[in-house]
């Protein structure tokens, strides 16, 4: 190495020329693709002058509303990307026959397979379920908004930091090769030697602080800010699981952070937590990781099934079959999911007493779950189903849910699991849960939801059409996973050297292309929504005749969610206040303290992520400089004390007298 | 004989009865319809939870069907009842319903686990034929290399790459693990898979039933040539595998330490390759990490360790026992001679014997009587022979006991 080389690395670390993938024709057109449509938004938004709005009213918020709101649109944006990644590998497995390598490298292949998994799970699931518990716990709960306001906007920030910097892997060296939980020793130095390994975990480290963060704050709001009245067991059940999400995500992410911080030792200060030699023992990281990964699957899922509850309480016209149950089943899960975490591996050699304890816990899990499941059942008997998009998408996701656990319990018997491990029997059953589990049910979420976010509701042809193309599309692409595992084949294949299985993978990738109709669909339902929101538009706050507190205030609510707290004598709090007639405050208004916005979350976020990319790259002053640039932000911001202010009384007084005459003017109508 | 259970059993003949059933012993479903006894049972599991299964998703999406169609805002003749939303008796059943499969899976679960655990040596050759007990299974110790299969024929001496022959009706013992990182060996048509890691040694007793030509691949994602990490896994008679054997003996190529070294190399689509002979305890040397002339086995450090070490002297242990922790193993560089020098002969002064030390194994016995694995370890009231009791242990078989007094 010349002195000059030396410099250079000085300066940028691992980085060169070389790093950019120009030589992958896929990568350049893409990257023309997202440089031209990132050029054409940053001009819109100049052009608009909409910087300093979105500046002023979004980025720098501390409203858990917006919050929310922008955490929706992370998991919609990034969605996007993991659906491109899904239908390269189905493109790829459906060609690459009769000696055809395709049209994706083994590099590029592994790539692709690795972002999906990793974007699916941490970048658009976690964010769409965090969203979701952002916008509508603290409004269920008859709260102001979440017990740390800029704690919830620094973490929100965070994962999307995290986000960033796995898209700018896309653009910027590689992402990892080692599939989503990237074992070692694979994910080793020795394995791994480039940049992808390290994108991975800097970029999960940085969004796991966001959603640690935000896991306290969700259960401090929940246990401290409920209004008065609303004792544990009078709590919704979406607030309910929540609750149970939040208190799964902070006992189980500092084990995720943990084990990736001992990777990190070992890749780059020559530790031996998991190398083969020196006593390093990769079967410790394959527990530690799952420790971490099956209560992921239940953060997923509980706030899912809790919205599932709410939807089949509103849209049945009653009451929620089986309250106290459904809390109980939901707790049991809760602690049942630290239990399970061997079944993923009863292939590693354990013994068999281990492995059937496992695999016994796990199905026992499948109890409670189905309790659920009956109250969701019994809720319906003797109801009157309206069949707006949401109970659409809950029975959908009722018949399409039962087929996943049972493929899940199958899972959990260990000699059917050692035929089955790793095959695409198991990619069936886990998106049969995820996409009819999770994404249905944010589905369902977002149509429910929506009209109270933005005060009009979503259109209902595009919402159907992407329905159908969804559901149906769904069981095209995944059933003849669920044949192709029954016949032997195993994931992450790049080519296959038997022609029979082609038809399979063609009519997979033919249901990816209806679930991509479905996706259009669903953005056209979106755009048409807006368009005609005029039309669409419900004025009285609370569109499906809900039952929760949420319904009680305007669409959207004001930026203090309620007047006056409040109080709560009943189960579906809203629901009993209708029935008793609770007149709305008329007077009495006072001042009500609020949180001042703050740019520190975005700030440090920032910083974070040229941290992260230095740490990447090994530019190690740069590294050094931003750690320290971290830290004197986060001194600084603490010396910020202009942070609350008051909305004078008269201001209230005046948006409620408002919203009081739109209520009357409903009424006059109506009558 | 052994055999699942009693319940499991009539289960079984349950689900023969369902088309289902037919349907899915076509015979492109491998692994359902597969060629080996340990894989047959295997699927007969899957078969068996399935039905199970079935019992109560089949009534529960009838039930979410009917009761979204009749109650349907639009037909006014449905009974609403908004009030309506606990009975004590319905929560019963909601709840024990699923308690009871469980309770059947989880039945089925144990004793199948135990029965199937791959480290357990076989105790039938199929359902017909039970196995008599001192036969000796046929040994092959299986490495996953990066990207091909090193299968290695002890009794026979020879070794083969991507190409595992085995005779029919004779049980196996593959005693497995790899050379650089975590890879599943699996083929369908013999049995289920188990993870073969480097630096570590696991086991799996199978047996294959029919002769035929079948596939076997690596079920782990191992890197850039995983696609074509496959090997032809091949069924033939007694003789016939005999023959062959003495075919590959006859071969010239030799496996020994350096041209392990040399195939060790990542390579893709290895094509069928024979090895006449085989270097003596090269598979103990592949786990423990020491084909590499001039490495210490794992095995001798933890020998030296479990005396209590050698103090500082043991630093200079660390180059020979490095073996990836500074890059890929295979495509290294050898260590400079004087160091492999300096190093062997420090081994060689703490060690009387510079071959690897063969781990102790616990094996795992085939089961003599299957009735404690139904009785949680009760005495079988059937059985007028209990009172003899201690065999009831799922470890290796103990000599029987006087009575417990």
């Amino acid at each position: 190495m010349t002195s000059q080389d030396q410099h250079w690395s000085m300066l940028f670390g691992r980085l060169s020329l070389e790093s950019l993938p120009l030589h992958e024709p896929i990568i350049v057109a893409t990257f023309a693709a997202v440089a031209l449509g990132g050029a054409a938004l940053v001009g819109a938004l100049t052009w608009f002058r909409l910087w300093g709005y979105l500046w002023r009213e979004w980025f720098t918020s501390v409203d858990h509303k917006k919050i929310g709101i922008m955490y929706m649109v992370l998991g919609l944006v990034m969605f996007l990307r993991g659906f491109a990644d899904a239908v390269m590998m189905r493109i790829q497995q459906a060609i690459a026959f009769n000696g055809s390598e395709g049209y994706l490298n083994s590099h590029h292949y592994d790539q692709v397979f690795t972002a999906h998994g990793v974007i699916m799970i941490f970048f658009v699931a976690m964010p769409f379920v965090t969203g979701l518990m952002n916008y509508v716990v603290p409004l269920q709960i008859g709260a102001r908004d979440v017990s740390f306001p800029f704690l919830n906007n620094f973490s929100f920030w965070m994962t999307t930091a995290g986000a960033v910097l796995v898209m700018a892997s896309l653009f910027v060296g590689e992402f990892a090769q080692t599939g989503w939980l990237a074992y070692p020793p694979l994910s080793g130095i020795a394995y791994s030697p480039g940049v992808g390994v390290d994108y991975y975990i800097w970029a999960l480290q940085i969004a796991g602080v966001g959603t640690t963060l935000s896991g306290i704050n969700l259960i401090a709001t929940i246990v401290k800010m409920r209004a008065p009245g609303m004792t544990m067991m009078r709590m919704p059940v979406f607030t309910w699981t929540s609750l149970c999400t939040n208190v799964l995500i902070v006992a189980s992410f500092p084990v995720l952070t943990a084990v990736l911080a001992l990777l990190s030792l070992d890749r780059y200060v020559g530790t031996n937590f998991f190398t083969n030699d020196f006593g390093g023992s990769p079967m410790m990281y394959v527990n530690l990781i799952w420790i971490w990964g099956h209560p992921e699957v239940y953060i997923l899922i509980l706030p899912i099934f809790g919205v599932f509850s709410e939807v089949t309480a509103t849209f049945c016209g009653k009451r929620l079959f089986g309250y106290s149950s459904m809390v109980y089943a939901t707790v049991v899960i809760t602690i049942l999911s630290y239990l399970v975490w061997l079944h993923h591996f009863f292939t590693m050699g354990s013994g068999a007493s281990v492995n059937s304890f496992f695999g016994i816990t796990t199905m026992v899990i499948s109890i409670p779950t189905g309790a659920k499941l009956f109250n969701w059942l019994f809720t319906m008997y003797r109801a009157r189903i309206r069949f707006d998009l949401p109970m659409m998408w809950t029975v959908a996701f009722m018949l399409t849910f039962v087929i996943g656990g049972m493929t899940g319990v199958l899972l959990a018997v260990p000699p059917a699991d050692f035929v089955l491990h790793n095959s695409l029997f198991l990619i069936a059953h886990f998106h049969n849960v995820i996409i009819g589990g999770v994404v249905f049910g944010v589905f369902a979420a977002i149509n429910y939801w929506w009209p109270k976010a933005f005060g009009f509701r979503l259109d209902p042809f595009w919402g159907k059409i992407s329905f159908w193309c969804w559901v149906v599309g769904f069981w095209l692409a995944f059933t003849p996973l669920y044949v192709m595992g029954l016949m032997g084949v195993t994931r992450r294949l790049r080519v296959f050297d038997d022609p029979s299985l082609q038809i399979w993978f063609v009519i997979a990738a033919i249901g990816a292309g209806l679930i991509a109709c479905g996706i259009a669909a669903m953005l056209i339902q979106y755009a048409v929504s807006i368009i005609r929101r005029d039309q669409l538009r419900d004025e009285s706050g609370d569109p499906w005749n809900g039952r929760t507190l949420e319904w009680a205030t305007s669409s959207p609510p004001p930026n203090y969610n309620f007047a006056f707290t409040p109080v709560v004598h009943d189960l579906d709090a809203w629901d009993e206040m209708k029935r008793a007639g609770a007149p709305r405050p008329a007077g009495n208004f006072r001042a009500i303290h609020m949180p001042k916005n703050t740019g520190a979350g975005i700030i440090l976020a920032g910083i974070s992520t040229v941290c992260g990319f230095a740490l990447i790259w090994h530019i190690w002053w740069l590294a050094g400089v931003s750690l320290a640039a971290l830290l004197i932000t986060a001194i600084a911001h603490t010396f910020n004390y202009a942070r609350d202010f008051h909305i004078p009384a008269e201001t209230v007084a005046e948006t409620e007298a408002e919203r009081a005459r739109q209520l009357a003017a409903l009424k006059g109508a109506a009558a | 004989m052994p055999s699942l259970s009693p319940v499991s059993a009539r289960l079984m003949r349950f689900s023969m009865l369902l088309p289902l059933a037919a349907m899915l012993g076509g015979c492109d479903w491998v692994v359902l319809n597969p060629a080996g006894d340990v894989a047959r049972q295997q699927a007969d599991l899957v078969v068996i939870s399935t039905v199970l299964m079935l019992l109560i998703i089949v009534p529960v999406m009838a039930l979410t069907v009917w009761f979204a169609w009749h109650y349907r805002a639009s037909n006014k003749a449905a009974r609403y009842e908004p009030e309506w939303n606990h009975s004590t008796q319905l929560e019963l059943v909601i709840w024990s319903a699923p308690l009871l499969i469980i309770i059947a899976l989880g039945a089925v679960t144990w004793v199948g686990t135990h029965l199937l655990d791959p480290y357990r040596s076989l105790a039938r050759i199929d359902k017909e034929r039970p196995l008599h007990p001192e036969t000796e299974p046929m040994e092959v110790n299986v490495v996953a290399l990066d990207w091909k299969w090193l299968f290695i024929y002890p009794e026979q001496g020879i070794a083969t790459v991507n190409e595992l022959v085995l005779p029919v009706d004779r049980p196996v013992r593959f005693r497995i693990t790899a050379s650089s990182v975590m890879n599943s060996f699996y083929a369908p048509a013999l049995a289920g898979q188990i993870y073969a890691m480097p630096g570590m040694e696991t086991k799996l007793h199978a047996v294959l039933n029919k002769t035929g030509n079948f596939a076997g691949f690596s079920a782990n994602y191992s890197g850039a040539g995983f696609s074509d990490m496959r090997f032809a896994l091949r069924g033939v008679e007694a003789g016939k595998f005999e023959e062959w054997a003495r075919k590959v003996r006859a071969g010239s190529q030799g496996l020994d330490r350096e041209t392990y070294l040399k195939l060790e190399r990542p390579s893709e689509k290895e094509p069928v390759r024979h090895f006449a002979t085989v270097a003596p305890d090269l598979f103990d040397a592949v786990v423990n990490l020491c084909v590499r002339p001039g490495k210490m086995c794992m095995s001798q450090m933890m020998a030296l360790d479990e005396q209590g070490g050698t103090g500082k002297a043991g630093m200079l242990n660390l180059a020979a026992l490095t073996y990836d922790k500074n890059g890929r193993e295979q495509i290294s560089a050898i260590l400079p001679g004087d160091q492999i020098a300096a190093s062997q002969a420090f081994i060689k002064a703490l060690c009387a014997d510079n071959s690897p030390l063969r781990a102790r194994s616990a094996e795992v016995g085939a089961p003599e009587d299957l009735a404690p694995l139904r009785g949680a370890n009760l005495p079988s009231p059937a059985r007028p022979d209990a009172a003899e009791g201690g065999r009831l242990s799922l470890a290796a078989p103990a000599p029987a006991k006087s009575p417990v007094s």
